[in-house]
């Protein structure tokens, strides 16, 4: 709920953990591994908009409900992208050229 | 005697001492307007403006089938563009998506959950003013010369080669587009934590639940179209790759975007006209809706699934012929819980104490113009037929089928039910019938014709066209001057019962809801005893028939 109050020590240790995440975010980005940057520059993201929403948005401590609506925005938002890129993906695939 | 049982009776008693005090008259002056956080007023304000935006789409609609008349057309191709532009985005983003939930839904919902107001009657008034600013931007934009590009904005002409005002209108929709979020955070958190002691999940009215489907596609879509509004913009001032090949980026993307939005956005304008027409049907049949659950459940059946179709928009843009398959086996699919609506609301007529009052009519006249609506909807959701009809006024007449046969009947057969309770006055029922018949007669002889045109190929958007499709236009032309005339009656009367009109009652159709408990209109805490629900929604033991 918005009542409960996080101490310090928490913020301070997700703080650093995103200022970690960052810093992994650049190193990541001068090792050289092909198609797989982008994805592990997108892993580092989502984990730390992870601990953003848990923490500092206070997710972690409301109700089932708010929870319920965190998770469905994230699946649509899943759904738009993943939905899309299949497009991109399979629009080769064709056997025969029209 | 139970609580139930004198509900009714304290909520009529205020309106024996002399002037009854009602939300109209608690409070005047613009300020006590301007400021308020009654919902009913904000709804009241809502119509108002929202009312003034149809009748600019109205007259947009009228020019461009009066262009129509003549095969070489009366405007320059050029403004015919813009003419047919401001039609659409004045009647899809500032009439037809505001129209039900921001009108009836914010007047109607907390009273039918037993609420005194919204959740949040702040933001509820803050939705008002998004509505309104982004409205001043797109006025600007329209008297500035408009836009050209349709009101789908697609790219890259709408990012880089269109001359027109496409910044300034896009501006105008992102800000609107926080309107109807506003409005969707404040019914779900209200149907969540605001209703009445025993007013559980499944004795809310189907006009509740509906709303409830609507406020989650509202939630969930609206944000991808301000994004897309916003990339475009980004596109469009700084020449960022996203949309414009040119520019390394894919037109196609923005398609996938744009219908995210914007086929959900068809349920954000029909759903809540599918609420209004349950509760027509039930109440002028005086029957519980049939199947009352599946009828609810199918409403977040279609919010859901509504989602997984938009693709069918892009059948012949060069998308994956593969994904192409999926998104029209879906666009099947959802046609299912409409089809179960339909069924069960031609279901609950059988054995009714049917009477054809005007709400009753528009509520028939919803159910057979849907019905062709969807039908057609499913030719076009077919991967090879579309094709055919992709971009033609088949296109056209079907939506229009849905939008105007759909949404349109469902507004203003919820209008004509709940006039008396909005602002304690009945409208003329005699005016009202002929003018329900006269809009339904030339709805037909405006859109009929035009799924023939589309189907022999005549392209929508295009200024003229060959002399063999003239017939048709001239009939299609001659059905909108009907179908305006009969509009045009319908504001009349609406605007001469708000003086003239009989005093309407605390329930003059005999209906069932926990809005006929209360006085026409509400006090502005809408029920002087706290409602207790311990009946079931359509309970129609719990009210005498209509007077004869």
């Amino acid at each position: 709920m918005s009542e409960h109050i996080v101490p310090k020590k928490t913020y301070y240790i997700i703080f650093f953990a995103l200022m970690a995440g960052t810093a992994l975010t650049v190193a990541a980005a001068f090792v050289n591994l092909h198609n797989f940057n982008i994805v592990v520059a997108l892993l580092i993201a989502g984990a730390k908009a992870f601990l953003v929403v848990m923490f500092f948005m206070h997710v972690k401590y409301s109700t089932k409900l708010t929870k319920l609506w965190v998770a469905v925005g994230f699946i649509w938002l899943f759904i738009l992208l993943a939905v899309t890129m299949t497009d991109y993906l399979t629009r080769a695939w064709l056997t025969y050229k029209p | 005697m139970s609580l139930t049982a004198t509900l009714p009776a304290a909520n009529a008693a205020a309106q024996t001492n002399g002037e009854p005090l009602n939300y109209l008259n608690n409070g005047h002056g613009i300020r006590s307007w301007l400021l308020t956080k009654d919902h009913k007023r904000i709804a009241i304000l809502y119509l108002i403006s929202v009312s003034i935006f149809f009748v600019i789409g109205g007259i947009f609609a009228l020019l461009v089938r009066i262009n129509l008349l003549s095969p070489n057309g009366l405007f320059e191709p050029d403004t015919y563009n813009r003419i047919f532009t401001a039609h659409g985005i004045v009647m899809v983003f500032f009439f037809l998506v505001p129209a039900v939930p921001a009108i009836l839904g914010n007047f109607l919902l907390p009273i039918m959950i037993g609420a005194k107001d919204m959740a949040f009657p702040k933001i509820n008034l803050l939705s008002w003013y998004c509505y309104i600013i982004g409205a001043a931007f797109a006025l600007t934009a329209l008297v500035a010369g408009g836009v050209d590009t349709g009101w789908t904005f697609y790219t890259p002409y709408s990012t880089t080669y269109s001359n027109s005002n496409v910044l300034l209108t896009g501006i105008g929709i992102f800000i609107v587009g926080f309107s109807s979020i506003l409005t969707g955070i404040n019914f779900i958190v209200t149907v969540h934590t605001m209703r009445a002691p025993g007013m559980t999940w499944f004795r809310l009215p189907l006009f509740v639940w509906a709303h409830y489907a609507t406020a989650l596609v509202i939630m969930l879509g609206t944000p991808v179209l301000a994004i897309t509004v916003a990339l475009m913009a980004l596109e469009r001032i700084a020449h960022v790759g996203i949309f414009d090949p040119a520019l390394g980026g894919d037109p196609v993307l923005f398609q996938h975007m744009f219908w995210f939005y914007s086929h959900p956005a068809v349920y954000i304008m029909v759903l809540p006209a599918m609420g209004v027409v349950s509760e027509l049907i039930a109440n002028m049949s005086r029957k519980r809706i049939f199947g009352y659950k599946i009828v609810a459940m199918s409403s977040l059946a279609i919010a859901v699934f509504g989602f997984l179709v938009w693709g069918h928009h892009l059948f012949v843009a060069t998308q994956s012929v593969y994904l192409g398959i999926i998104f029209s086996f879906l666009s099947y699919v959802v046609a299912i819980p409409s089809a179960i609506k339909v069924f069960n609301w031609t279901a609950t007529l059988f054995k009714g104490s049917i009477s054809f009052d005007t709400p009753m009519l528009y509520g028939l006249g919803f159910i057979g113009l849907f019905l062709i609506g969807g039908m057609t909807g499913l030719f076009t959701a077919a991967l090879g037929l579309d094709v055919h009809i992709t971009d033609t006024y088949f296109v056209v007449a079907h939506f229009h089928y849905v939008m105007v046969g759909g949404s349109l009947m469902g507004f203003l057969g919820g209008m004509h039910l709940w006039w008396g309770k909005i602002t304690g006055r009945m409208y003329p029922e005699s005016w009202a019938r002929a003018a329900m018949v006269i809009q339904f007669i030339g709805f037909n002889l405006t859109f009929f014709p035009q799924f023939l045109l589309g189907y022999l190929g005549m392209p929508r958007r295009y200024a003229s066209y060959p002399p063999e499709f003239q017939v048709l236009h001239v009939l299609s032309t001659a059905g909108a001057t009907i179908l305006g005339i009969g509009l045009l009656i319908t504001i009349i009367y609406f605007i001469w019962s708000l003086k003239k009109g009989q005093r309407a009652p605390a329930n003059p159709w005999g209906a069932a809801g926990l809005e006929w408990h209360t006085s026409s209109p509400p006090p502005t805490e809408n029920f002087l005893v706290a409602p207790v629900v311990t009946w079931e929604a359509y309970d129609f033991t719990q009210t005498e028939p209509k007077a004869q």
